[in-house]
């Protein structure tokens, strides 16, 4: 009786410890040749070492395409992409954890101080862009365009305009429904500087850390208006409906693969940025080629992934910068 | 002691029959919601994800292409991760729950520390993952790594366990003790011999149940920063990592709607997990489960 009841245990037991064991197994699959912490090792069949990115998530997806290439390319090569915000791959940067910060606004002043501080080098690379879109739903056949001035008005808690016919005369007199991402993303700190000089956002507008949910929101709302990443609005074409902004020369221009480029679709085209530490191109070969990589692939994978690729000759010039680093 | 029987007329039997049936009625409907907005969620995921879900889709990287994309690196991360987390819960959770149950005098002190642990299995996951990155990340230079991540969760999941430990310990019956006493056995050989056995499918039972509320966890671990792509397979739990829930949420935040259906394909590879999970403690619990 006893023996039996232990044998039990034992089996239970050893039910949770397979469990643990299972753990385990990946470690047969590696491959002999990778080293844990190579971090500038160097062989004779491609590069083997590691290269730390972290940084915002509108730009994730450019350099998730780039590392999956990059991992192709060079199977031993560890490339580690993290998704911690604009802000907090600057704070990961500045403690030196990291090779490469990538960015959906330039670095802010105190930023750039406390890179300095740490006696950290850095240099800043343009590696896309990205034009902010303004759209409503399809059934709206009254909004043809919007001037700056009337994206203040709607989207500013001071002006106190709540219905479209505020705006504009002649619009309908019905209240605007207003999706905005949330707070922590660089698109809401941008549209916020860009349009309302960083003043408050209208208190009652709908706010989603997740783009998809803005989509939903105006799709589902005859009077919504919302604003995000041109790749949401690339998406779902169909289903919403792109309004054109009145640009600083007074053209009225929607926003496309062409306008966001050739920097007609102002103020509300943003650039997307990779700021790498000079010591780590230098003395980390993976990183130097991977930061390499980047500027060689960015415009393709940036396309890929919904977003807009600079012109030819910035990759050129970024190519000859980071050439001098090494 | 007046003891009265009334018998009731035949209006007050009908109202209490029509009662009765409304009380049916409101029950029933209030588990066809539940059932209904499960089915509803699992035919979704089911016909959104099933056509991407293949063995590719298993062994293969996250990839900018929704065809390409697999859940590899998540995966093997949620096992490695769960490796940690599964011996360093259970030691120190049915560790706790013995000292609690079986040697912590019964005052103030223990009772508050009960109390708070009661607590603690409420507190939301976040609060976790902010101290998992401050203590673990930060203060023990642990960085973003599996380590730190399997830390976190264990502390996560400790609670429960204690909680569920100290439950199967305490239905232990008390003849049980007497006996082994008057045998003239020690304490340790009593929670050996007595208590373990005896409490063992209860404990596994309430430890498999709260790992797989690990596994399914996001909110604690994207705090340490286990948001990342990786494209090779760890060596070591000082490596990067990233978890399936967090896979299956970067995925479906994308712009693309065939990405949603890749994140789809996830949850079912992850309901699956879960399942067999809770299965296991079902069929440890039935099988294992003394009666006295």
């Amino acid at each position: 009786m006893k023996m039996n009841r232990l044998a039990k245990i034992g089996t239970s037991l050893s039910v949770a410890l397979l469990l643990a064991a299972c753990g385990n197994e990946p470690t047969d699959e590696n491959d002999t040749g990778t080293n844990g912490d190579t971090s500038d090792g160097e062989t004779s069949e491609g590069i083997a070492g590691s290269v730390q990115v972290d940084g915002s998530s509108t730009v994730f997806p450019i350099l998730e395409a780039v590392a999956e290439e990059f991992s192709i390319a060079n199977p031993e090569a560890r490339a580690t992409i993290g998704v911690s915000g604009s802000g907090g791959g600057f704070e990961k940067f500045i403690a030196g954890e990291t090779d490469m910060s990538n960015a959906s606004r330039p670095i802010k002043e105190e930023e750039a101080a406390l890179v300095e501080e740490a006696g950290i080098e850095y240099t800043e690379f343009q590696i896309a862009l990205d034009g902010l879109s303004v759209v409503v739903n399809p059934e709206n056949d009254w909004v043809d365009y919007l001037t700056l001035e009337e994206l203040e008005m709607i989207w500013g808690e001071a002006s106190g305009v709540t219905t479209w016919a505020e705006v504009r005369d002649g619009w309908p007199d019905e209240e605007i429904k207003l999706f905005s991402p949330g707070t922590d993303s660089g698109t809401y700190d941008y549209f916020d500087e860009i349009i309302l000089d960083g003043e408050q956002i209208k208190r009652d507008a709908s706010l989603s850390e997740d783009d998809n949910v803005l989509v939903q929101g105006v799709q589902g709302s005859t009077n919504g208006l919302a604003y995000f990443g041109y790749a949401y609005y690339a998406e779902n074409m169909d289903t919403v409906k792109i309004v054109p902004i009145e640009n600083s020369e007074g053209e009225i221009i929607t926003p496309s693969d062409e306008t966001v480029q050739d920097g007609t679709y102002e103020p509300l085209s943003r650039p997307l940025f990779i700021y790498v530490k000079n010591e780590s191109m230098k003395e980390n070969e993976t990183a130097y080629e991977f930061a390499k990589y980047t500027l060689e692939m960015a415009g393709e994978m940036a396309t890929e992934v919904g977003y807009v690729a600079l012109d030819d000759s910035l990759y050129e010039e970024s190519l000859e910068t980071l050439e001098g680093l090494k | 002691m007046k003891n009265k029987v009334v018998v009731p007329d035949e209006k007050q039997i009908s109202r209490r029959i029509t009662k009765n049936k409304l009380a049916q009625g409101i029950f029933f409907l209030a588990t066809l919601f539940g059932m209904v907005v499960l089915a509803t969620l699992i035919i979704r995921i089911f016909s959104q994800g099933i056509g991407y879900l293949n063995i590719d889709f298993l062994t293969n990287y996250a990839s900018r292409r929704p065809e390409d994309a697999g859940i590899k690196a998540a995966l093997l991360g949620t096992i490695w991760v769960m490796s940690i987390t599964i011996p360093v819960s259970l030691i120190l959770g049915v560790g706790t729950s013995i000292y609690l149950e079986e040697y912590a005098p019964k005052n103030k002190f223990t009772r508050f520390i009960e109390l708070n642990l009661a607590n603690l299995a409420g507190v939301p996951s976040v609060v976790f993952g902010l101290l998992g990155l401050t203590v673990f990340v930060r203060l023990l230079g642990m960085g973003r790594s599996i380590l730190a991540g399997g830390l976190t969760m264990s502390l996560l999941i400790l609670p429960v366990i204690v909680v569920a430990s100290k439950e199967a310990i305490r239905s232990i019956p008390q003849e049980q003790y007497e006996a082994a006493y008057a045998m003239g056995a020690t304490k340790w050989q009593i929670i050996r011999t007595v208590v373990l056995p005896a409490a063992t499918p209860g404990i596994l039972t309430g430890a498999i149940l709260s790992l797989s509320r690990g596994v399914g966890e996001t909110a604690s671990l994207l705090m340490i920063g286990a948001m990342t792509f990786i494209a090779y397979t760890p060596t070591s739990i000082l490596d990067s990592f990233t978890i399936l829930p967090i896979q299956i949420f970067s995925w479906a935040s994308r712009p693309q709607a065939e990405f949603q259906a890749v994140a789809a394909a996830g949850s079912i590879v992850l309901l699956i997990i879960l399942i067999l999970m809770n299965s296991l403690a079902i069929v440890i619990r039935n099988k294992y489960s003394k009666r006295y």
